[in-house]
């Protein structure tokens, strides 16, 4: 390492604006899929723009639509730091959402703060249980956590749906002989504050303290040093004394009930209750995929999270806008939104290459290997 | 003795439903087991299958041949499993990730095309079941075995056939050396390139059969989100299977039966709310996982991009 200059290659400028040149190339890719569905791009990406950010209620709503993505995303950011690969946040965050539905609808008299605080941290500990099973599963038994947190998903929505179509069901629902699948509103007072007349809720300023908080705890905790340890290298980590399946199952445990607390505010501040269309997105919808492409768009960096979160909610915000103006279904989001993973994960390919490079440079005997 | 009856024949179908309801979960299986033993992980199966059964279900929509249906899925399935190659292989993103991505992508992509071309639920009339002479009039075992359509008979076929080519053809030892020990494969000059691409366009071919089993052959419909996440099972099955043809034979059968099992105790009245019936093969394969997961290996290059001269 010795006389290693700092360069300021093209390269490390380009590196972190990678996610960017990945998402333009998405972007075109998109705009070939509108040129085929007989749309004009321009007018469609615009409406989109002007949908997703051109009102103040549009603003809003983008926020909103961002802030379960937030959620997940800071839980992804921990659970993949540490070196897990949580797909379960479409179930923690329903988890979280009827936990917290169910505590709401059982103390209806309780005063504002306490049945918000209690609603909050029921359905933080609901998606670390939601999240914890998969974690003891992979530390204890060694099962791939990928297909025990898909699992999850799916008991989730099924549990979710018998318990509106049955327990949980509106009361008024079955009276009036109706059967719609969804709990009572919940009482006022368990509304969090909103900046009326926007939906903006007080749960997206929550989602950004803890972005920060997160960030604190990953970078600046012996825990989160040990998360991001066992994540980078576990064999290292063990011979160092590290707990390692106890911090893979606590990554788990908290990128769940970071979900599990997104679906939380989902219910208080926008919902006001429960609600199931028989799958996991009408509810949720897709936030707990869209969270974990929120979040490698963030690089897996809790702040960098928060814009990715609030791109993504503006593409979904603004997809409805773009289906009234050029008749392009909303659907056609899902499939950019596929394509933005898939290309900046591909895109990576060039960071690597980067960093090797930069590694292989202070000792010239190391030869590199061509190509590939 | 008219309600036994009754019950028997119903008994029958199930059986026999179960049977046919294993097909879309073997082709899609069969087809991972390929790309994992190669050492792909290929998550976005859910993805792929929605736009085989798009591609394949518009096709005899519109021209009302069966044949140019499954085409159609193959063709699309192939093209979507060379993509998921060329990011997984050449580009050597993050598998389970990426495959998150292409899950997401023919996701919104079928329903988009599915909302601009169709618009409504349609069905098409799929596959009949063929009619064996003899065979199909002998009771209780015909209707069981014998009142299938071809896309049935494919699946099970194929069972015997991926196990010879996996494990008795120099091809299916190319196949499993890659997964296994890329740098030994590469080093006996074994492009391992290029069968991990070969292994992920077949898994993405299956996977499109899948698709089109389901909206030509059995449902006859196509609908938004028409697998409802039975690609992902798919994968959960491959694990299940213990990355074995026959696993992913007893794995398909044990889902369909549940699954069978569930419309039985409907039928019967039997009163288990419907969707703990649904949730029941979801808890079995996390609690078989856990089962299994100290007893098999999954193969060693599993989701490991090969990095030649490393």
């Amino acid at each position: 390492m010795l006389g290693q200059v700092k360069r300021f290659g093209l390269g490390a400028i380009l590196g972190p604006l990678m996610p960017f040149f990945a998402t333009l190339v998405a972007l075109l890719v998109g705009a070939v899929m509108l040129l085929v569905l007989e749309a004009n791009p321009l007018e469609a990406y615009g409406a989109l723009l002007e949908g997703a950010f051109g009102s103040a209620n549009a603003l809003a709503d983008t926020v909103v639509k961002a802030t379960p993505l937030l959620f997940v995303g800071l839980g992804i950011c921990i659970a993949f730091r540490g070196g897990v690969i949580n797909i379960g946040g479409e179930g923690q965050l329903v988890a979280g959402a009827v936990a917290a539905t169910a505590v709401a609808l059982s103390f209806p008299h309780w005063p504002g703060w306490a049945i918000i605080s209690l609603c909050l941290t029921v359905g933080f500990l609901a998606g670390a249980i939601w999240g914890g099973i998969p974690g003891a599963l992979k530390a204890y038994l060694n099962v791939n956590e990928i297909l025990s947190t898909i699992m999850l998903n799916m008991i989730a929505v099924q549990g979710m749906n018998f318990l509106l179509r049955g327990p949980m069901m509106d009361p008024l629902q079955v009276e009036q002989g109706s059967f719609i699948p969804q709990t009572a509103r919940f009482t006022t007072a368990a509304d969090l504050p909103r900046l009326a007349p926007t939906r903006l809720h007080a749960g997206a300023g929550l989602a950004v303290v803890l972005a920060v908080l997160v960030y604190v705890f990953l970078w600046r905790t012996t825990i989160g040093y040990r998360i991001r340890a066992v994540g980078l290298n576990p064999n290292a980590s063990r011979v160092a004394g590290i707990k390692v399946k106890q911090y893979i199952m606590l990554s788990l445990v908290l990128s769940g009930a970071l979900a599990g607390l997104g679906g939380a505010t989902q219910v208080l501040g926008l919902h006001h209750r429960m609600f199931t269309d028989g799958s996991a997105q009408g509810f949720t919808g897709g936030a707990g995929f869209n969270g974990i492409v929120a979040a490698l768009f963030g690089k897996l960096h809790p702040l960098g999270t928060i814009p990715a979160s609030i791109l993504f909610g503006a593409l979904l915000v603004g997809a409805n806008h773009m289906q009234r103006a050029v008749q392009v279904p909303s659907d056609f989001i899902t499939a950019l939104n596929g394509l933005v993973v898939v290309f900046v994960v591909g895109s990576e390919i060039w960071s690597r290459r980067q960093a090797r490079r930069r590694e292989l440079k202070p000792s010239p005997d190391l030869h590199v290997e061509a190509g590939t | 003795m008219s309600d036994q009856l009754l019950s028997f024949t119903t008994l029958i179908g199930i059986i026999a439903s179960g049977i046919r309801l294993a097909t879309p979960y073997l082709y899609a299986t069969i087809g991972e087991t390929f790309g994992q033993r190669s050492g792909l992980l290929n998550l976005g199966v859910d993805g792929i299958m929605l736009m085989g059964a798009y591609a394949a279900f518009f096709t005899t929509f519109n021209t009302g041949s069966l044949a140019l249906g499954l085409l159609a899925a193959i063709v699309v399935g192939g093209i979507m499993g060379l993509i998921m190659a060329f990011f997984s292989v050449t580009l050597k993103a993050e598998q389970g990730i990426s495959g998150i991505g292409v899950y997401l992508f023919g996701l919104g992509m079928s329903n988009l095309l599915f909302r601009k071309t169709l618009g409504t639920v349609e069905t098409v009339s799929g596959f009949p079941p063929i009619h064996f002479p003899i065979l199909s009039d002998i009771p209780v075992i015909g209707p069981i075995f014998f009142s299938h359509n071809l896309l049935v008979y494919g699946a099970f076929a194929l069972v015997p056939i991926s196990w010879f080519v996996l494990n008795k053809t120099t091809l299916g030892l190319k196949i499993r050396a890659v997964g296994e020990n890329p740098e030994a494969a590469d080093s006996l000059g074994v492009s391992v390139e290029r069968i991990r691409y070969f292994s992920e366009t077949v898994g993405g071919v299956l996977a499109g059969i899948a698709g089109a089993s389901l909206s030509i052959a059995l449902l006859n419909v196509f609908q938004q989100n028409l697998t409802n996440g039975m690609g992902f099972i798919a994968v959960a099955l491959v694990y299940f299977g213990g990355w074995r043809v026959a696993g992913a034979l007893a794995g398909s059968l044990l889902f369909s039966t549940v699954n069978a099992l569930q419309l039985w105790m409907q039928v019967l009245g039997i009163p288990v709310p419907p969707d703990f019936a649904l949730m029941m093969p979801y808890v079995l394969t996390i609690a078989v996982l856990a089962f299994a997961a100290g007893r098999v290996r999954a193969p060693a290059a599993l989701s490991k991009p090969f990095e030649r001269g490393e």
